[in-house]
């Protein structure tokens, strides 16, 4: 599904990732963990496209096409989908709107019909059951007032919602209970089939016991220093990132 | 916001500006006591209507333009504008077929086709093409409740003496330099009045246009609800592209009488001026309502257009228990200026006010709240609320907020609450991650912004209103 060889970016002459080669196929789940700082933000700010970062090198293919030459709207009408590890407030516009738009804009984008006003509530029905929400959420301006973990959830019923192919989780555990963990943790499951990925960036490996990798990778100073199956998760989680930086130094 | 976007926003073309070619009879340039005489003999008007014209006249020329706005433009050459214009063909119309076809293709470009409107909305509209009216639709519908909707220089005929009680009481002639100007020198406008206890059943709607070169438009709108009643008034305007600025100077009064309510919706799309900002409209507008006891005024307004405003929708709070309403959204975009905002003066005990005031600054704009909030000596127990928020798009633009809170009565209480936020590169990428492109963003971030006001438009119009916000900031984006 995505191909990313030899990715090489930065910020402002800063260097960040140094050569990242990750290959992700339909229906696999990959988790990348890392110590702070080690780039694991910026490769999945790059996947969705944020113009901040200086791509210096490499290649992004996703389904055939450079990922490189689409535009952040364009990366999300082909289904590429990132979970915000800060999603932002947007007063005014609700989760019902937003999310409606959000849709029809991607059906445009791939020269689609417009959902019918039927089906788009009961699919918004259908998904805040899967995610445990209130249909109060519904109505609320988008993220604003919410706590971390209504964010968080927020992001899951979105996803849950566009059903992208390969939907990115950057940092979706912080800010969580064990409660709301297990609630967006099994929205996630319930969302996989073989046709699409899930790329999950956590620091900790708490989460993968409720999303279990089919691979993990260790992200030390901008390069994929390890990769394994998810044993490697319970490694690093006795040893600590120590082990990796003694073994990288 | 990058650099190309805001190239962009500066790019984007009015889409409204085109000239209907329809013969005009116009006076020539020019202000003085024969050009009133002759304003008043062209419209048949009674002496009485012409001695308070001069008098307003005489007024006028005594008073110097004010200065004290914050907006900066080429004070107009009064003596340059010509005064009056009508088409030529004009005369009584029963039905559309008899307006003239050039015209009506006019109406069809800015979207507001009678027959639609007709059709679709049920709105009575009184269409005013420079300053004579030429189409009045749904009137017998009005005149079944007893409701009075016509142009003004037909009241001043059919309802002179309803007229005579409410014209220059609640802004007099005196009141400014252009409510002055105006009363000297006004050549139509709309009249309304819902009688006792009448809840008008349909939304009342003037679209006003400014269509002769070098023409200034000078409307007069009285709208007189009794006790009781209730209506809501729409006003929205478009405006041809011109090469010198237009001056445009309105009055409209309120009147609402014990335990009445007006609800007054405006839709402000002029030209604003080229990507110099050369050629737009001035709007220099006193809007002003009465509230007797426990009656109603709601303002609300979205102001896109105009090269320089300068619009103070307010509310006289005279009656007990009464309550005045000021709902905005003004944008502002390469050049224009705005400065824009309400007074609310409480006069009567239990009084009680809001404004809700959202600006947007793109482009080298600048754009200005300015409001007073006054509460009198006998206003016990009044109580406002104020909330002015201000959006900045690019860093070339700028917005200033200036209240005035004037307190002469100790019980008053009075809130008010600003804030100033920036589009955000962030909100911008999130909504883009999720498929909404850059343009639609913006859009959908600018009506979130502007909710609280478009909420208090009529169905309609908030569609409407909605197009023109993004209409204003179209090709703001890349």
């Amino acid at each position: 599904m995505i191909k990313i060889k030899d990715l090489q970016a930065g910020i402002e002459e800063k260097e960040i990732l140094r050569g990242i080669d990750l290959e992700i196929n339909a229906g696999e789940v990959h988790a990348i963990m890392g110590p702070n700082g080690s780039g694991k933000s910026t490769l999945s700010s790059i996947i969705a496209g944020r113009e901040d970062y200086e791509i210096s090198g490499g290649t992004i293919d996703f389904e055939g096409e450079d990922l490189m030459d689409l535009s952040p709207e364009e990366r999300a009408h082909k289904g590429v989908f990132l979970s915000f590890q800060y999603p932002v407030e947007i007063p005014g516009v609700t989760v019902s709107n937003f999310i409606k738009t959000a849709i029809n804009e991607s059906r445009k984008g791939r020269g689609e019909e417009a959902m019918e006003a039927r089906e788009m509530l009961a699919m918004m029905r259908e998904k805040t059951a899967l995610l445990e929400m209130d249909k109060s959420y519904l109505s609320r301006s988008l993220n604003e007032g919410f706590s971390g973990g209504e964010k968080k959830r927020n992001e899951i019923f979105q996803m849950a919602m566009l059903q992208p192919k390969l939907a990115i989780l950057d940092e979706t555990d912080s800010g969580l209970d064990i409660d709301a963990l297990r609630i967006v943790a099994n929205g996630v499951n319930k969302l996989r089939s073989k046709d699409n990925a899930v790329l999950v960036i956590t620091h900790y490996q708490r989460l993968l016991d409720y999303i279990e990798p089919d691979f993990v990778h260790v992200l030390y100073n901008g390069k994929i220093v390890k990769s394994g199956d998810k044993s490697l998760a319970l490694e690093l989680e006795a040893k600590g990132y120590d082990w990796i930086k003694a073994e990288n130094a | 916001m990058s650099d190309e976007i805001l190239g962009e926003i500066t790019a984007s073309e009015y889409k409204y500006g085109f000239t209907t070619e329809i013969e005009s009879d116009t006076v020539p340039p020019g202000l003085n006591e024969d050009v009133i005489r002759l304003i008043s003999s062209k419209k048949n008007e009674p002496e009485w209507m012409l001695e308070w014209r001069l008098d307003a006249y005489h007024t006028w020329s005594e008073m110097v333009e004010p200065d004290w706005p914050n907006v900066h433009y080429q004070k107009p050459d009064f003596q340059a504008i010509s005064y009056y214009s009508a088409p030529k063909q004009k005369k009584t119309l029963d039905s559309l077929d008899e307006v003239d076809p050039e015209l009506l293709k006019t109406f069809e470009k800015l979207g507001i086709s009678l027959d639609e409107q007709k059709r679709l909305s049920g709105v009575a509209m009184d269409v005013v093409v420079d300053s004579v009216s030429v189409a009045t639709t749904f009137k017998e519908t009005l005149a079944e409740k007893g409701i009075i909707f016509c142009s003004m220089s037909d009241a001043i005929q059919e309802h002179p003496e309803l007229v005579r009680k409410h014209l220059g009481t609640v802004v007099p002639k005196r009141d400014n330099f252009y409510a002055a100007l105006n009363s000297a020198v006004f050549t139509d406008g709309s009249f309304c009045y819902i009688p006792k206890g009448v809840h008008c059943p349909m939304e009342l709607s003037t679209y006003f246009r400014i269509n002769e070169a070098g023409t200034g438009q000078f409307e007069r709108t009285l709208l007189v609800a009794d006790s009781g009643s209730f209506v809501s008034y729409l006003e929205g305007c478009t405006a041809p592209q011109r090469d010198e600025n237009q001056l445009h100077a309105a009055v409209v009064e309120l009147v609402a009488m014990e335990d009445a309510e007006i609800k007054y919706s405006t839709v402000q799309n002029w030209f604003p001026g080229d990507a110099e900002g050369k050629g737009g409209v001035f709007n220099f507008v006193t809007k002003r309502g009465i509230c007797e006891r426990n009656a109603k005024i709601s303002w609300t307004q979205v102001e896109t257009g105009s090269a320089v405003t300068w619009k103070y929708p307010s509310c006289i709070l005279k009656g007990d228990h009464s309550i005045g309403e000021f709902y905005s959204v003004a944008v502002t975009n390469k050049f224009q200026q705005a400065d824009t905002g309400t007074k609310m003066i409480h006069l009567g005990k239990n009084t009680k006010s809001t404004i809700i005031s959202k600006g947007i600054s793109a482009g080298k704009s600048h754009n200005s709240y300015r409001g007073l909030v006054r509460v009198g000596a006998r206003a016990e127990n009044a109580r406002n609320f104020s909330q002015c928020d201000s959006l900045l798009m690019g860093d070339q633009c700028g917005a200033h907020t200036f209240p005035y809170i004037e307190a002469q009565h100790p019980s008053a209480q009075i809130e008010h609450e600003a804030t100033t936020s920036k589009i955000g590169e962030d909100q911008i990428f999130y909504c883009n991650q999720r498929g909404i492109g850059t343009e639609e963003a913006i859009a959908l971030i600018v009506n979130g912004y502007c909710k609280e006001v478009l909420n208090q438009l009529p169905m309609e119009f908030a569609v409407e209103a909605q197009k023109l916000l993004e209409i204003s900031l179209e090709g703001s984006v890349g």
